[in-house]
């Protein structure tokens, strides 16, 4: 009976964990779209790599949170050049043709990783224990790092909500995702701001890296499963919804952690499949959108 | 009645046109079979199963505006069904069971279309892109049938005696089975291209054209927005199951590691090179898949590059070479090509005019 | 205050604009009239610098700004309220209003102007101010005209375009913001540059009426003049 219940909260504790990391990269992944209508298949290359970066000065001893700063900052610097140096000369061109372009990113990205850092499996710190506490006769499978994961994550999505809603940068930023013209009009450069979105979202992607990879290991294709899972959540939410890519996460993390508790782990990525083929067949528009004054 | 037997015996020319394209592709590729060595033969046994899939891919992408990055998988749900077929004592011939990997495959790529395909912008691209992620572990869980990480051996098929005399016809040499797959991949190939090129020119291919093109003004036609982007996907998907089944032939072997998704980005790099829609550009790219790596990896490991550094160096340049096509040349060879012809036309008949873009 | 010389603007082969001239003079309404397609929507948009043009100049209080980024027209002091009421329709009223006082960040603080605050706004028109946290596309068409108006002002332009305020509004709101055009103008200032299909109420406020042509002007008068010519009414005007 304990034992039922234990597996039971250690696989929703589990799915939450993990629903919150794929909910921060799906949040990057809605950041870009929502402003430009465009998945930025290069994303999860971009946080790997900014994740290297945090290992080699890990390895070179430095403190993890100096680490950690750099891989954002770094994540930051690479959206911003990305955007300027790539999309933005095909913006006004095909859709087609920048998806293709961030396609190239992923590809030429991750293998640059493999080049410069190696193949092989590294292990990545956490800065906090990775045994579960223990509640009564429960072992949970909640720990230190995972804690630090979920703040780290609330962190984020305060620090967004409060950008977005409280500062005249985040209303302008939301004007120009929704109206580019009438933001022109209205005095607000709206170039800068993408420049400014892709950033953004390179650093939450960061952020998502380096969380998914903490206590584990790293390679060069370790965030594949997450750009899919971060682009079912996203769609799941609505695409263009931050609250309804956090939601989507969290939802996706759970399913993922109940198959894997009670079906079987190898499925994981099947069922995730499998829900987002449901998700788009019966509500392609996402759980939570809002269709009210949006035009596709 | 007059334009009945006009549209009859423009039918009729596309036909013979196509045909005639296809066996001169079937002759070519036999002389260029019959004058190399063997080493440049299994790298054409190659070229026939990218070229394959490359044409499925541009057919797509260039002529329907839609992108997948699941073709890799496809290939692998080709290539298992294969190497489960040709796994009996007494197997089935190729041409059969080529036939049912591209069955499997289509059903395979109905269901990811009817989900994902009928939607607009990035969600076909998502979506196979999850599928790419997701079709591996299959292999994994189901390890009885799959054998996981190892994968399916697969047994090669043995050159009929006629093949055998065939060969010994033409070339004086013996057939050997490598010989013989090379064949497979060549006749598969040419069956690939005759569709591809009628199908450019049916109805359907129109149909396609004009959804890409002309969404709002194809739908008030009365084409099914819908039912024309699933359908593509599915024929896309075919033509991936072919090359996965002839992919398994030549490799000799079916396992997960051999259909990540760089597959799926390097087909795409094949398609674009190429120059979407174009299917001399798939021969190009998949030319391109094939001959440049080791050229690259050679290089690479002969400027000081370990040889797991120079393995990664094809990768690189794939994704590279994707962004600058973009950025320089949307149209990728064939396009650059066609536009510079019309361009140097244009010059030669009103010599006055400046040439302007657009 | 706004000079356009032999202003052309074509969208490919199409011209728009062919070789217009025109003046808008200070603290006067100048109406832009014409039928659909004339080409007024295209002069407040190369004016405005959403548009390149392909060829003429435009100065504004002598400056010229002729393919000056969009961006920078607020600071010029041009405010440009878009055809089809350009409010951003998922932000709040509130939030559109403070957009266009962002505007109003880098104009010189003694430019005259009717309204500096969100208060203001919400004086002038009281019913935003009742709806100031609603999300602008539950408002009507009214209110939504004067949300634009509310958010140009906001911006403290001196130079005020207005494309088409009238379309699909009830007689009895064109009428009423037409009226407040007129005493915006005549109490602080303002120049309005107004582009109009409705021409009867738009000579009812308008000092000078200038008629576009398929892309042509073909008349620039005043507007008591147009308002008694019948014959140029019958054939340009409608009315």
């Amino acid at each position: 009976m304990t034992d039922d219940i234990q597996k039971l909260v250690n696989v929703l504790l589990n799915g939450l964990t993990q629903g919150i990391v794929i909910a921060a990269f799906a949040l990057a992944l809605v950041l870009i779209f929502r402003s430009t209508r465009i998945i930025n298949f290069a994303q999860g290359s971009q946080a790997m790599f900014t994740t290297y970066l945090a290992l080699t000065l890990l390895n070179r001893d430095f403190p993890y949170w100096a680490a950690f700063a750099v891989a954002l900052a770094a994540g930051f610097v690479i959206g911003a050049v990305l955007e300027r140096v790539v999309i933005r000369p095909l913006e006004g061109g095909m859709e087609l043709n920048i998806v293709i372009a961030t396609l190239g990113l992923y590809v030429a990205i991750q293998a640059l990783a493999a080049i410069l850092f190696g193949s092989d499996y590294q292990s990545f710190p956490s800065p906090f224990g990775m045994t579960g506490f223990q509640v009564g006769d429960l072992n949970l499978a909640l720990t230190p790092t995972s804690i630090f994961v979920l703040c780290t994550v609330g962190v984020v999505g305060v620090g967004l909500t409060l950008l977005f809603q409280k500062t005249q940068l985040g209303l302008t930023m939301r004007a120009a995702a929704f109206d580019g013209e009438v933001s022109r009009i209205l005095g607000i450069k709206v170039s800068h701001l993408l420049t400014f979105g892709w950033a953004l979202a390179g650093l939450v992607g960061s952020v998502a890296g380096i969380l998914v990879a903490t206590g584990t290991f790293i390679y060069p294709s370790y965030m594949e499963t997450l750009i899919a899972f971060g682009f079912i959540a996203a769609v799941i939410g609505g695409l263009d919804s931050p609250v309804g890519a956090v939601v989507g996460g969290v939802l996706l993390g759970l399913v993922n952690s109940l198959v894997s508790g009670y079906v079987a782990s190898g499925l994981v990525t099947l069922a995730a499949f499998a829900l987002l083929i449901v998700v788009l067949l019966l509500k392609p528009g996402g759980l939570f959108s809002s269709t009210t004054a949006r035009r596709v | 009645m007059s334009t009945d037997t006009t549209a009859k015996r423009l039918l009729d020319l596309n036909l013979t046109r196509s045909l005639l394209i296809s066996l001169g592709v079937l002759l070519v590729g036999v002389l260029l079979l019959e004058s190399t060595d063997r080493y440049t033969n299994t790298q054409l046994s190659s070229l026939t199963y990218y070229a394959i899939a490359a044409i499925g891919l541009t057919a797509l992408t260039g002529l329907n505006g839609q992108i997948s990055l699941g073709h890799g998988a496809l290939m692998a749900v080709g290539a298992y069904t294969t190497a489960l077929l040709l796994d009996t004592e007494s197997p089935l011939p190729f041409p059969v069971v080529a036939l049912a990997a591209v069955v499997v495959t289509s059903v395979v790529g109905f269901v990811v279309g009817i989900g994902a395909a009928r939607l607009h912008g990035p969600y076909l691209a998502g979506a196979t892109l999850a599928l790419a992620v997701a079709l591996p572990s299959v292999a994994l869980y189901f390890k009885g049938t799959f054998n996981g990480e190892v994968g399916l051996t697969v047994a090669s098929p043995r050159p009929p005696e006629w093949f055998v005399s065939f060969i010994d016809a033409v070339s004086g040499e013996f057939a050997t089975s490598s010989k013989y797959v090379a064949y497979l991949g060549l006749f598969c190939l040419v069956v690939a291209l005759f569709f591809a090129l009628n199908l450019r020119r049916s109805k359907v291919g129109r149909h396609w054209r004009a959804v890409r093109d002309q969404e709002v003004a194809a739908e008030i036609a009365g084409i099914n927005l819908g039912r024309t982007r699933v359908q593509a996907f599915v024929i896309s998907a075919a033509y991936a199951g072919l090359a996965g089944a002839v992919m398994a032939v030549v490799v000799r072997l079916a396992a997960p590691s051999a259909f990540t998704i760089v597959l799926s980005l390097s087909l795409l790099t094949a398609a674009v090179i190429g120059g979407l829609g174009s299917i001399t550009g798939a021969f190009i790219g998949a030319a391109v898949l094939v001959f440049l790596p080791p050229w690259v990896t050679s290089l690479s490991t002969g400027s000081g590059l370990s040889d797991t550094q120079a393995a990664q160096m094809s990768p690189f340049i794939y994704g590279i070479v994707l962004v600058l096509v973009m950025l320089l040349a949307p149209g990728g060879v064939m396009g650059t090509l066609s536009t510079a012809w019309r361009r140097a036309r244009l010059r030669r008949l009103h010599p006055a005019t400046p040439t302007q873009k657009g | 205050m706004l000079t356009i010389t032999d202003l052309t603007t074509s969208y490919g082969p199409v011209r728009a604009l062919d070789s217009v001239d025109m003046t808008v003079e200070a603290g006067r309404i100048t109406a832009v009239l014409g039928a659909n397609g004339a080409g007024k929507t295209s002069l407040l948009r190369t004016v405005s610098g959403l548009v390149r043009p392909s060829s003429g100049t435009i100065t504004l209080d002598g400056t010229d700004i002729t393919g000056a980024p969009v961006e920078s027209m607020v600071h010029r002091g041009m405010a440009h309220v878009p055809e089809g009421r350009g409010v951003i329709a998922e932000l709040t009223v509130e939030e559109n209003l403070r957009l266009g006082a962002r505007g109003a960040a880098k104009r010189p603080s003694d430019a005259p102007a009717p309204v500096r605050t969100l208060d203001d706004a919400y004086q002038l028109f009281p019913v935003l101010g009742d709806r100031r946290s609603a999300q602008a596309h539950t408002l009507s068409g009214g209110e939504r005209q004067m949300l634009v108006i509310a958010r140009a002002l906001l911006a403290r332009p001196t130079l005020l375009l207005l494309d088409e305020p009238s379309l699909g509004l009830a007689p009895r709101i064109v009428a009423q913001i037409f009226d407040l055009i007129r005493t915006l103008v005549a109490d602080s200032g303002l120049t309005v540059l107004l582009v109009e299909q409705n021409a009867r109420s738009a000579l009812s406020i308008a000092h000078t009426g200038v008629v576009l042509n398929l892309g042509k002007v073909v008349v620039t008068e005043s507007a008591e003049v147009l308002r008694n010519d019948t014959a140029l009414r019958h054939s340009y005007l409608g009315f």
